[in-house]
């Protein structure tokens, strides 16, 4: 295709007769050949502009391009540094620690009890010490799991016994009890017994593995909606259906599990099938919005307002009136459960939604697309661009996302709800709009999503970490939206200062 | 010295913007009554000047006086204050009201005070009646005529009491016809002893109207004299900072076979059996009063919009098409009339501009390959001479001529057969018009079929080879302007355009009808 205009450079000027002379007949001094810069004639003009669009590094841009990631950053040391507290670790980890520790202070075989509560955390923590005191050829003379009372118990009957007791291996709680105290320790032996727990230390509670996986986790689902909705907003629309949607999908997969496919007896394929046919329906919801959206010229607002309405009252009247629909197949949850190195499933779907939307929108003519019929709609089509189609998938991907959020939310609480994601279209929104794109339209990034998503959720775990309750929670968090909000416009001021908007 | 103080006197004006030198050391006087024509390529700094003095942007140095008082202009509010009044070329009106309302809209009234209809009703005539226009203050101005909407802009500026007013190129989307008008209003004013600044890119609306002409190059002052001292070709050689003999590029054309046929073309009234031809090589003028429905012949050849009736035939296929994205694939394409709100998309980059219609040549497999855009992009910036800083550059901080070169660009990367030309110069300079014109020749030089609506005489006359007028959606007359002996005047064209003589004694031969 290229060939055709190649044309242009290829022409000799004898054969286009027309830059050979232009200086003759219209005067044109030598000086500014560019003028009639049609011809590769001119190389030396040219030049200038092929040079010219390379991109300078700047500061500023950098600070204007990635500025919500600086704010997460920020956030994420100020949370840190407000949780700082002792740590007193209680892991199998710790636990190995703590028996070298009494193998190395305390002779090569000392006797040993371990006391800790009866948890399966600390049967785990117990088991560790023991295992590792064992190996460094310690003797273990007994493991007390349970309360403060039969702690001191089977220290008696221990000594009683005749056994030697030299240390007592704990963890920092139950080194606080106070039958365990040095006095309570007198009492019940003659002999000295030491008391050691794995050593504290002073970290961020709030920057712990697994404060940092509840974050991602409790905002997975918005997050997965956010997606679809960026792609929305990207083309100047909005769609306020999707925590109806989100409900709708839990809702439908309950019920056609209860009722279609098997009951109590549904294996994993029934189950499969029944996830699907939950994201089926809102991926159909989407695509009547988007009908109605294009072809019946409905602005995106009422349209999905609308649809939002219709989605909640049918998860009702398919829930009977109930406010769950109880599945008690097992395979259910496994899409929940599921993890991989201690990720859980849907931070890891998360994380794969968000990488393919990225590349679909940088590096897919759809993208463009999307991008283009929010620019300006008019101009988009006539360039070539298929609005409507455009428009119409754009909301089916965004009722998928919710569709997604639906599934995960009934496998995570084996119902489908009626009354899930109630207000979360409006924390979508407000995540889609922290990350940078425009309400306007034509302008936003997959990536920022994510991270709006993730400031969201970081600031109300921080709040939450410092005791604020629920109602100056909600103040907070809708200022900072603001405020997110203002610092995008001020920062599209810097870089455009020449564009006036008033 | 006179005794009297001039009615504005701006000195040592200085502005810059991060990396640009807008504006350095401007100073201009204006006295009661008279028209400075403002002159500059785009990119010289009368945007800036002007919005500057109508208090949209401050100034970094310089000073103001308006009656021989020292002012500070520090927002539009300071402006209307103290009687100026800029008409910009994006008018202001509100279209949900009626003319009086929006007459009266920037009057310091009180909030709650009611208003009495009848008494804005008489003064909006009053106001009307100045200016010598007839219009009914009670009409919603989403009814009006883009030259009756200037009216009720102007009338609005009188409304507060103006004595300073600077006009931006008023002229810019008006019909021949209406643009007398206007000429007509300018005069009134100035005998009202109002001081009028007036920018243009038409040199003939300088000659008729300006008093003084003052020249304005990279943001500085070249020079001011009165109208009568400065030549046409002065005023192009102090602009663009050369001699530019021609406005015109010469024009050899070779025309062959036709390939572009319209039959009956019908919309609505909008138009009406509409029938031409374009050949290979031709460039087809379509000339006509601002609604005769060029416009909505060329939406309908782009399908853009439908047509109710009629056929297209492209090198002898009959085309059914039913929508822009099936219009470009079948080599035929449209740049449009409004650059800005259709043409480009403004806030992405011009990159992203270019690509869009041509998705399929930079794509592979689904995916976008980026450095085939990019090379793509970078063949055209140095064939067009497209100036940019950065491939990413938004396509609204280029200059008019360098955006219709953006749209050229991505036709052409689309390989258009069929390039339709809607005002193709508007709000472009001197400099880069004459490339657009060079541009359409090597087009046709091509073979390719261009169509050129335009509503600039000259331009139509010195670029077409043919020329079709339109009148109320009729094609009132095809005129041959090809051979030398009897060249088409103006005139002529006019009277196609404004009576129905031709429909008796249509000077159409059958020939040139094909």
């Amino acid at each position: 295709m290229i060939d055709e205009t190649d044309g242009l450079t290829e022409k000799t000027p004898a054969e286009t007769g027309l830059t050979a002379e232009a200086p003759a007949e219209t005067g044109l001094t030598a000086e500014v050949p560019a003028e009639t810069g049609l011809t590769a004639e001119v190389p030396a003009e040219t030049g200038l502009t092929a040079e010219a669009p390379i991109k300078k590094w700047s500061l500023k841009k950098q600070i204007v391009d990635h500025g919500m990631l600086l704010v997460l950053l920020l956030l994420c040391a100020a949370i840190s540094a407000l949780t700082v507290t002792d740590i007193h670790p209680e892991d199998p980890a710790a636990g190995r620690q703590l028996a070298k520790l009494a193998l190395q202070e305390y002779g090569t075989q000392p006797n040993v009890l371990i006391v800790v509560r009866d948890t399966e955390a600390d049967r785990a923590f117990a088991q560790a010490i023991n295992d590792e005191l064992i190996a460094g050829g310690g003797n273990v003379v007994g493991i007390a799991s349970g309360t403060p009372r039969s702690a001191i118990l089977q220290l008696t009957q221990t000594l009683a016994a005749g056994e030697n007791v030299d240390v007592i291996a704990t963890h920092h709680f139950a080194s606080q009890w106070e039958v365990l105290s040095a006095s309570r320790r007198a009492q019940v032996s003659d002999k000295p017994i030491k008391v050691i727990s794995p050593p504290s230390y002073r970290w961020p509670s709030f920057l712990t593995k697994n404060n940092l996986l509840s974050i991602l986790n409790q905002n997975a689902p918005i997050a997965i909606m956010a997606i679809g909705m960026t792609l929305v907003i990207i083309t100047a629309g909005i769609d306020l259906s999707v925590g109806s949607l989100m409900a709708l999908a839990a809702v439908v997969t309950a019920v056609s599990l209860r009722d279609y496919l098997g009951g109590v007896d549904a294996n994993g394929g029934s189950v499969a099938l029944a996830f699907g046919i939950g994201m089926l329906v809102c991926a159909v919801v989407g695509a009547v919005a988007g009908l109605l959206i294009t072809v019946f010229k409905i602005p995106p607002f009422v349209a999905t307002l609308g649809l939002m309405m219709v989605a909640r009252g049918a998860c009702y009247i398919l829930a009977g009136g109930a406010d769950a629909v109880k599945i008690d197949v097992p395979a259910i949850s496994t899409l929940y459960d599921a993890s991989v190195l201690g990720v859980s499933s849907q931070i890891i779907l998360m994380v794969i939604l968000f990488i393919t939307a990225h590349v679909v929108m940088t590096h897919t003519p759809f993208g463009r697309y999307v991008y283009a019929v929010g620019g300006n709609v008019s101009a988009a089509r006539l360039s070539g661009v298929p609005v409507m189609a455009v428009l119409i998938t754009v909301y089916i991907v965004c009722g998928l996302c919710a569709g997604v959020a639906g599934v995960l939310d009934a496998s995570h609480f084996l119902t489908g709800r009626p009354k899930a994601g109630e207000f979360y279209e409006l924390q979508v929104i407000a995540a889609v709009v922290v990350g940078g794109t425009s309400l306007m339209g034509g302008e936003g990034k997959i990536l920022g999503t994510l991270i709006g998503a993730l400031i969201l959720g970081v600031i109300q775990n921080g709040l939450n970490m410092a005791g604020v309750d629920s109602y100056r929670q909600m103040v907070i968090y809708g200022a900072l939206i603001l405020v997110a909000v203002v610092v995008d416009q001020l920062k599209k001021k810097v870089i455009n200062p020449g564009v006036v908007s008033d | 010295m006179s005794a009297t103080p001039p009615l504005l006197e701006i000195a040592g004006l200085t502005k810059s913007y991060p990396g640009v030198q807008a504006l350095s050391d401007v100073s201009l006087t204006l006295a009661r009554g008279e028209v400075l024509a403002l002159l500059g390529e785009n990119g010289a700094g009368k945007s800036t000047l002007i919005k500057t003095l109508g208090g949209v942007h401050q100034s970094d140095r310089g000073s103001f006086r308006v009656d021989g008082d020292r002012v500070t202009i520090a927002n539009p509010r300071d402006a209307r204050r103290l009687g100026i009044s800029v008409i910009y070329q994006e008018f202001t009106l509100i279209p949900t009201l009626k003319v009086r309302e929006n007459v009266f809209l920037g009057h310091d009234r009180q909030w709650l005070k009611p208003i009495s209809q009848k008494t804005e009703r008489r003064q909006a005539i009053a106001l009307l009646n100045r200016i010598g226009s007839q219009l009914d203050p009670d009409r919603l101005c989403s009814e009006l005529s883009v030259a009756e909407q200037q009216v009720v802009e102007i009338a609005k500026a009188l409304a507060l009491n103006t004595k300073i007013m600077v006009m931006d190129e008023p002229s810019a989307a008006l019909s021949p016809r209406e643009a007398e008008g206007l000429f007509g209003i300018v005069e009134e004013l100035r005998s009202q002893g109002i001081g009028i600044i007036y920018i243009t890119h038409r040199l003939n609306e300088v000659e008729q109207l300006a008093d003084r002409i003052m020249i304005l190059r990279d943001g500085e002052h070249i020079t001011t004299q009165p109208a009568g001292d400065l030549s046409r070709d002065k005023i192009i050689e102090n602009m663009v900072g050369r001699s530019l003999a021609e406005e015109f590029p010469p024009r050899c054309s070779v025309i062959g076979e036709p390939r572009l046929q319209v039959d009956g073309l019908t919309r609505g009234t909008a138009v009406e059996n509409v029938s031409f031809a374009v050949h290979r090589g031709e460039v087809l003028g379509i000339a006509g009063l601002v609604g005769a429905g060029r416009t909505e012949v060329a939406r309908m050849l782009f399908a853009a919009d439908l047509p109710d009736q009629g056929t297209i035939t492209l090198d002898g296929v009959v085309l059914n098409l039913k929508s822009p994205r099936q219009a470009i694939a079948a080599g035929i394409c449209l740049l449009t009339e409004d650059r800005k709100s259709q043409g480009l998309i403004l806030s992405q980059s011009t990159l992203h501009n270019f690509g869009l219609p041509n998705m399929a040549d930079f794509s592979s497999k689904g995916m976008l390959v980026h450095r085939r855009e990019r090379k793509g992009f970078q063949h055209y910036c140095e064939t067009l001479n497209i100036r940019i800083s950065d491939l990413q550059q938004r396509a609204e901080t280029l200059s008019g001529g360098n955006q219709q070169k953006v749209v050229l660009a991505k036709w052409l990367q689309s390989t258009a057969e069929v390039i339709i030309f809607d005002e193709p110069t508007r709000g472009i300079d001197v400099g880069a018009r004459y490339e657009i014109y060079q541009l359409l020749n090597e087009l046709s030089e091509q073979g390719k079929a261009i169509i050129m609506i335009s509503s600039d005489l000259p331009e139509v006359l010195a670029m077409s080879d043919r020329i079709v007028v339109m009148r109320e959606g009729q094609v009132t007359g095809i005129l041959d302007n090809k051979s030398s002996q009897q060249k088409v005047t103006p005139e002529d064209i006019m009277r196609y355009a404004t009576s129905d003589q031709s429909l008796e004694e249509p000077l159409v031969t059958p020939k040139s009808f094909q």
